[in-house]
């Protein structure tokens, strides 16, 4: 308690909290912080383009397996695979695109 | 090349035979079934005791068990928000019952039930199911705005919307293959190094001196699945809190 917080409607709560956490951290007693926020662990390159190439698969499967099924219900082959598949590949893009942006 | 001629079958592995006798073939109870249930007990076993102690400063399983309350606990309030406590029994559920599949699939002469596309497509399944109901009954059909963004000019609608649909369908289909094509790859890999070793091994002197490299990368291969094992295991659920998370607050 070397100066006191000026301002602060509650100096013994939150502010000394924060700066027992601070202080911790300083001394390395919490050993758990790298538990990574976001939804991907430390992202290897490996594990990224992985992670890109199942998107991108797993995007353009939906969207044939739309467009097939499409075509057999209505008679209309290829019409709908081949418009199911540009979206399906657009959105494995904007998958891939999602995935990547930065945080904001 | 003594004994019949030694291939690789890499996939034989993956087989579903019937398990536990007559009983077992009758109702088509599979290794991969007797092989959940059993994760389903050490699980639950995990759990009981290791908290039956419910000791102040916890033992070896008491603590394990503590780790994995606070971890996922932690998962969920993390991605999902204050919310995200009450996913997580499913959250828990799912994140060990994959974690214990892929882990349980590494000791000899058991089996990878998450190596199978239908049982890992059923969890996504489940998924996707779970996050769509939570987003209809918080939001109703405002639910729908989802698919189309606010900012986006209306004349795009008819490219932006199926675009947003398959990119919403896709989410089980990438979440389980991830999962199956990571335990297929690792146990394919263990049976053709394995089968190398066997190969060389019958190849006279020379060759058994040689089979210690594929022998040395199937150790270092074990380890690595290891970390995939857990690995893969977070990812779904993280994945699970993150549509959760769009669920709940629909952005």
């Amino acid at each position: 308690m070397t100066e006191p917080l000026q301002g602060d409607p509650n100096p013994s709560g939150d502010a000394f909290a924060q700066r027992l956490e601070a202080a911790r951290k300083k001394q390395g007693m919490d050993p758990t912080p790298p538990a990574p926020a976001d939804g991907d662990t430390q992202p290897s390159a490996m594990g990224v383009g992985a992670r890109v190439g199942v998107e991108l698969v797993a995007s353009m499967i939906v969207g044939v397996g739309i467009g097939w099924y499409l075509d057999r219900w209505l008679h209309t082959s290829p019409l709908f695979l081949v418009v199911f598949v540009f979206l399906g590949g657009a959105a494995g893009i904007a998958n891939v695109w999602r995935m990547m942006k930065p945080k904001g | 090349m003594a004994a019949g001629e030694p291939s690789i079958d890499a996939l034989g592995q993956f087989k579903l035979t019937s398990s536990l006798g007559p009983l077992g073939a009758s109702v088509n109870f599979s290794q991969s079934n007797l092989m959940m249930l059993i994760a389903a007990g050490l699980i639950l076993a995990l759990l009981y005791y290791g908290m039956k102690p419910k000791a102040m400063v916890p033992g070896r399983l008491q603590a394990l068990a503590e780790i994995a309350y606070d971890g996922v606990m932690g998962m969920c309030t993390d991605q999902i928000g204050h919310e995200g406590k009450r996913f997580f029994p499913f959250v828990f559920t799912l994140f060990f019952f994959v974690l214990f599949g892929n882990l349980l699939g590494l000791l000899p002469f058991s089996f990878t039930y998450t190596s199978h596309i239908a049982v890992t497509f059923s969890l996504a399944l489940v998924v996707i199911v779970l996050t769509t109901v939570v987003a209809l009954r918080i939001h109703g059909l405002h639910f729908f705005t989802y698919f189309f963004p606010d900012g986006a000019p209306k004349l795009l609608a008819p490219l932006i919307i199926p675009v947003e649909v398959i990119s919403y369908l896709s989410r089980p289909v990438s979440l389980s293959i991830r999962l199956f094509a990571n335990m297929v790859a690792g146990h394919v890999m263990f049976e053709v190094f394995a089968s190398f070793i066997v190969m060389l091994a019958a190849a006279g002197t020379f060759g058994v001196i040689g089979a210690a490299g594929p022998l040395a990368l199937n150790v270092v291969l074990m380890g690595f699945e290891l970390l995939v094992a857990f690995l893969q295991a977070y990812v779904f659920a993280i994945l699970t809190c993150i549509y959760l998370h769009d669920a709940v607050h629909l952005h």
